[in-house]
């Protein structure tokens, strides 16, 4: 396959590498030939015939999908005879098609209606009835309507390819085929919602968005998913300060087009009748509705009298930004003078980073687990608790026959495709078979932590491969309130911090004058034991129904900023709408500093942001990437960490696939979906 | 047993054993030359094998009459993988009835000839893939199978010639497609009955992605008397370019319908006169389908000089086909014979492809029509663009299989739409004959 070949398209002269398709290496002349079936990394269909294309010395048009390149062939994608017979295949297509067009979803945004329109193909010479079916449902989220479907399958090899869950297919035949679920009536998946997506009509629609709006009446910002911690772009579909949809059509990201439920459709917390949209302050034992002004005025006042005089605590979060985690703590640190800062800590990232020290290019990136030749997933169902980090695994596998090996306690979707499964813990066992292999990614979940984790670092050292790691965190910015030093032992950029301070369960333990609890809800299951609490959060938590005031938070959906992925790569969240009563929390702290009269510094996120490359090692990062939307790697940290004392303690949620700590409650679309329930 | 009386200018070969007593019993096979063919092959290299199957100018008999042993020769003998034998038993092109009676009288001669690609190929498994609607046949393969097992004609070591072959047969679920061989492997390793991408052709990766020849039964059935006759004798039955016999099922509107074997070459002329016993009432022969519905249908006038064999039929423009003759006498109506064939390709289209799927409906729907009395003048030509349209832009031949007959009925009979259309009844629907729907 090595090499490349020369040939002609449309007389321009292309240089393609040898084994490409036809359809690929027109695109390199720039020209784009049609299809409906054919979609990059997918299997090959060749059934739409919309790619037909006229190649010298061929008696029949060739399908450019199944064609690879070959030496001196003249290929011409325009003329009368193929455009013909795309015009006539489209009105084959349009034959039993309903033509509901002003009330169908896709319409504005269709590839069925844009071919039609490009070749001119609007007249028919179809005077037959029409093959009628109903419309059905195939879950919550997912809606089938076989008369609009060009039986493209490409909803059925997403989610059997990309997804390895093959819950779609073909039943039936001839002109009745239409797609349904492999399994009965109804689809028990991931519901991610990728078949809708691929979907090149209105066949497939989403029961979060169907009938919401027209595609053209929305506004599109791109921005990063608030869940999990892999870090997948979700290109947000807003009208006026609504969110009507999330996909990532235009394949930006880290994750390509790939998003699950959670990206898709997991952003409906946001309205949900329970958010909070004004300050509350305790009077006479019960939290009622304050002005900002007024809040604002007591917390202040409160954290100003206990400064030098009590105690303090500062609980961060997994969700909230860069920014705001570094303002977060800088304030903590500089103005109330305590080193009482954490936040919940869902893999031991610490210790990964210590035992590394002085070794580069030791961190797996979302690219590697594309790219790289073998794998070891530890302990986690990866294509549910990180389901990027599992289909780019799965990508691999099917594009580059990576090898993969599990060693989970339970089964995992990787064992399907696994070169080795091990249930339990004993990754030692496959000590040989990794030996063979020409490198490594490591994966692992918070099992491994301590000296669990030295241990598996010592491991990975001593099998004479290049090994890289993968720390599995669990939300949208976990690894982030890690790097801006939101633990006590550590200063922004793994910095040792001089002064000793307590972690997240000391704080809740012990008996602090003031609490401030931001975007975490650590006293779910515990009775508060501080003399005053401040919380910061969307809902009215089980921390926040204990506290003396709340702040409305804004959510990641509603704010700028910067969120670091499980992986390390450093994106930009933008603001795709506003919630009326609700404030960052950066302009939360900003205005305590301002109304304690404290200099911290500007609060606006690029201000902030700019302090961070300063300050924090690794952020030092191009400011270009991020800017256009895309992610930069944040550089290995390479270098000794001091920990003071023991590391504190480090606990996964373990959320599957339609669980998401406290926002995951307060979503309605992930606990309407009947998976939600059977994985309960 | 038999379905019609045999006739004397029928040169038997294949159907040499139809007719005896217990015609499918292994003692009769046996008794006959049976295996000898096998035990003869075993002694040769399997160069020499495919070389008597070259020489034999055998070409295949499913329709698309490819050189058996050039299909053979394509197998690459020295890769890793096993090698299979797939039998295509899916007889389901409309006019063809001739398999089934191979199975049926002579079981054991198709088990010599899989057993003879076998050892022309290396393959130690095949399967025999029977349609659906077969189902009795299942029965009788394996019998057959057994008593071939239990005579150590398969299996282990067979006959201690160091050649080992298990055989299995497989049914269809009721589908045309899965006679297209690569849909008939996706229904065999038990997927949707779909053809595949193409290359790579089932000689490099067939059954279970493994190196795989594919025949129609009767092409194995001939392959015992080429080896044990040699090819040359079996070319010299037929014509310089097409060797042997062709099983050939006369249906219609003649006297004497069944399958006979004739010599390739034979005269379509007395084919219909002497061998069917002429048209049915002394009824004057409208038109003529050669080799199953998917072909181009002939006129009386082109079946003048017309021989039973490939070249012959594609100056034509028509095709020799499966061997499915269809007779039709001047009361039929060839609207409706159209309609009917438009019905079955739209029922049997596998909806893999668009022009195929939409394609097939359309014409039927619109031929439906155009019977009843609705259609217009512009229909007549819009029959012939869909059929163009699909033509040679379909995923595999069916839409083909379609739009040639479909092209070739609106060509040839004009007429005939023209005098159904503005609400005019069926001119024939009051002679009661024609082809009934």
């Amino acid at each position: 396959m090595a090499g490349t070949v020369k040939l002609t398209i449309d007389g321009h002269e292309v240089n393609a590498p040898a084994g490409m398709l036809v359809i690929d290496a027109a695109k390199l002349a720039g020209i784009e030939i049609p299809a409906f079936c054919y979609y990059e990394g997918l299997s090959l269909q060749a059934a739409c015939r919309m790619c037909l294309v006229e190649v010298e010395k061929m008696p029949k048009l060739m399908t450019s999908c199944t064609l690879p390149v070959a030496e001196g062939l003249v290929v011409r994608t325009e003329t009368p005879q193929v455009v013909a017979a795309r015009k006539y295949m489209l009105e084959f297509l349009l034959t039993n098609h309903p033509l509901d067009c002003p009330v169908c979803d896709k319409g504005g945004e269709c590839e069925l209606q844009d071919m039609v329109f490009r070749y001119g193909a609007g007249e028919s010479r179809y005077a037959e009835t029409k093959v009628h079916t109903p419309e059905k449902q195939f879950s919550p989220v997912v809606f089938y309507d076989a008369p609009r479907c060009i039986l493209c399958y490409r909803c059925v090899r997403v989610c059997n390819e990309g997804m390895g869950v093959n819950a779609l297919g073909v039943i039936q035949r001839g002109v009745a085929s239409e797609i349904a679920p492999n399994d009965g009536d109804h689809l028990e998946c991931d519901e991610c919602g990728e078949c809708i997506d691929i979907c090149p009509v209105g066949a497939l629609t989403s029961g979060i968005y169907r009938y919401q709006t027209r595609p053209w009446e929305m506004t599109h910002v791109g921005t990063i998913c608030a869940h999990c911690s892999d870090g997948c772009k979700t290109t947000l579909g807003t009208r006026n300060d609504r969110i009507l949809r999330g996909n990532n059509r235009d394949r930006s990201g880290i994750n390509g087009e790939f998003l699950c439920i959670k990206g898709r459709y997991g952003f409906d917390f946001y309205d949900h009748p329970e958010r909070l949209q004004s300050p509350l302050m305790r009077v006479n034992g019960k939290l009622e509705e304050v002005s900002w002004s007024q809040a604002l005025a007591a917390v202040a006042a409160k954290f100003k009298e206990t400064i030098g005089a009590g105690t303090f605590g500062v609980i961060g979060s997994n969700h909230t930004t860069n920014e705001e985690n570094y303002y977060l703590q800088k304030f903590a640190r500089g103005v109330l003078g305590t080193n009482n800062v954490d936040h919940r800590r869902t893999g031991d990232v610490v210790t990964l980073l210590d035992a590394l020290s002085g070794k580069p290019d030791k961190l797996a990136t979302v690219e590697d687990l594309y790219e790289r030749k073998a794998f070891l997933v530890l302990g986690a169902d990866l294509a549910l608790e990180h389901p990027l980090l599992s289909y780019q695994i799965r990508a691999n596998w099917r594009h580059h026959q990576a090898h993969v090996y599990v060693v989970t306690p339970n089964e995992a979707r990787e064992d399907r495709y696994a070169a080795a499964t091990v249930r339990g813990r004993d990754y030692e066992s496959l000590r040989e078979k990794l030996q063979a292999e020409p490198e490594l990614v490591i994966l692992f979940d918070d099992f491994y932590q301590g000296g669990e984790l030295g241990k598996l670092v010592e491991f990975g050292e001593s099998l004479g491969i290049p090994v890289r790691y993968v720390c599995l965190v669990d939300y949208a910015n976990s690894r982030g309130a890690i790097d801006m030093g939101l633990v006590p032992e550590l200063l922004p950029g793994y910095q040792p911090s001089a002064q000793a301070g307590l972690h997240v369960d000391e704080m809740i333990a012990a008996e602090l004058n003031v609490l401030w609890v931001i975007g975490a809800n650590p006293l779910e299951h515990a009775e508060r034991k501080a003399g005053f609490l401040v919380v910061q959060d969307l809902f009215l938590t089980e921390t926040a129904r204990q506290a003396d005031v709340v702040l409305p938070a804004a959510c990641a959906y509603e704010k700028n900023g910067t969120v670091t992925s499980g992986t390390g790569e450093v994106q930009r969240l933008a603001r795709a709408i506003n919630t009326m009563g609700a404030k960052t929390d950066l302009e939360i702290v900003g205005f305590l500093a301002r109304e304690m009269g404290a200099a911290v510094g500007p609060w606006t996120p690029d201000a902030v942001f700019e302090e961070i490359r300063e300050n924090v090692r690794g952020y030092d990062v191009a400011i270009e990437a991020l800017a256009t939307g895309g992610a930069a790697q944040t550089t290995p940290v390479d270098g000794r960490i001091a920990v003071a004392g023991e590391a504190g303690p480090v606990r996964s949620a373990r959320n599957g696939l339609f669980a998401s700590g406290t926002l995951g409650r307060y979503s309605k679309v992930l606990n309407s979906v009947l998976e939600s329930r059977l994985s309960r | 047993m038999l379905y019609n009386e045999p006739s004397p200018l029928e040169t038997k070969v294949l159907t040499r054993r139809f007719g005896m007593e217990r015609s499918a019993a292994i003692e009769t096979y046996l008794a006959t030359d049976g295996y000898r063919a096998f035990q003869k092959a075993a002694g040769m290299t399997p160069d020499e094998v495919i070389n008597e199957v070259k020489a034999s100018n055998l070409r295949g008999r499913g329709g698309a009459g490819f050189p058996t042993g050039m299909k053979w020769s394509f197998v690459p003998r020295t890769s890793p993988k096993p090698k299979y034998i797939v039998v295509n038993g899916d007889e389901g092109e409309p006019g063809t009835c001739k398999d089934r009676l191979l199975i049926e009288s002579d079981p054991h001669q198709l088990i010599e000839g899989v057993l003879i690609a076998g050892l022309a190929v290396d393959a130690h498994k095949g399967w025999i893939y029977i349609r659906g609607e077969y189902r009795y046949l299942i029965d009788i393969m394996d019998r057959a199978i057994a008593e071939a097992y239990a005579g150590g004609w398969l299996g282990k070591n067979i006959q201690g010639t160091g050649f080992d072959f298990d055989l299995y047969t497989h049914t269809g679920a009721g589908s045309y497609e899965c006679g297209e061989e690569s849909a008939l492997l996706e229904s065999l390793e038990g997927k949707r009955g779909v053809p595949r991408i193409r290359p790579p052709f089932p000689a490099v990766a067939g059954a279970f992605q493994s190196p795989t020849v594919l025949n129609n039964v009767e092409t194995f059935c001939a392959a015992p008397s080429i080896i044990l006759n040699g090819g040359a004798a079996f070319a010299a039955l037929g014509i310089p370019k097409a060797g042997g016999t062709k099983m050939t099922c006369l249906s219609g509107h003649i006297n004497k319908p069944g399958v006979y074997e004739l010599r390739l070459g034979f005269p379509v002329k007395q084919m219909i006169e002497e061998v069917g016993g002429g048209i049915r009432n002394g009824k004057k022969l409208k038109a003529f389908i050669p080799g199953g519905s998917s072909c181009p249908v002939l006129t009386a006038a082109e079946c003048e000089g017309a021989t039973m064999d490939y070249d012959s039929m594609a100056q034509r423009k028509t095709m020799l086909g499966s061997g499915g003759v269809i007779v039709m006498d001047e009361d039929t109506c060839m609207v409706k014979a159209c309609m009917r064939l438009m019905k079955f390709y739209a029922h049997e289209s596998c909806g893999w492809c668009i022009p195929c799927r939409e394609g097939t409906t359309w014409l039927n729907k619109i031929m439906t029509r155009v019977h009843a009395g609705g259609g217009t003048e512009a229909d007549i030509g819009l029959l012939g663009d869909i059929a163009k349209n699909m033509l040679g832009r379909t995923f595999c031949p069916l839409g083909d299989a379609a739009a040639m007959p479909m092209i070739s009925f609106v060509e040839k009979f004009r007429q005939e739409f023209e005098d159904h259309l503005h609400g005019r009844p069926c001119p024939f629907e009051h002679s009661g004959v024609g082809v009934t729907a």
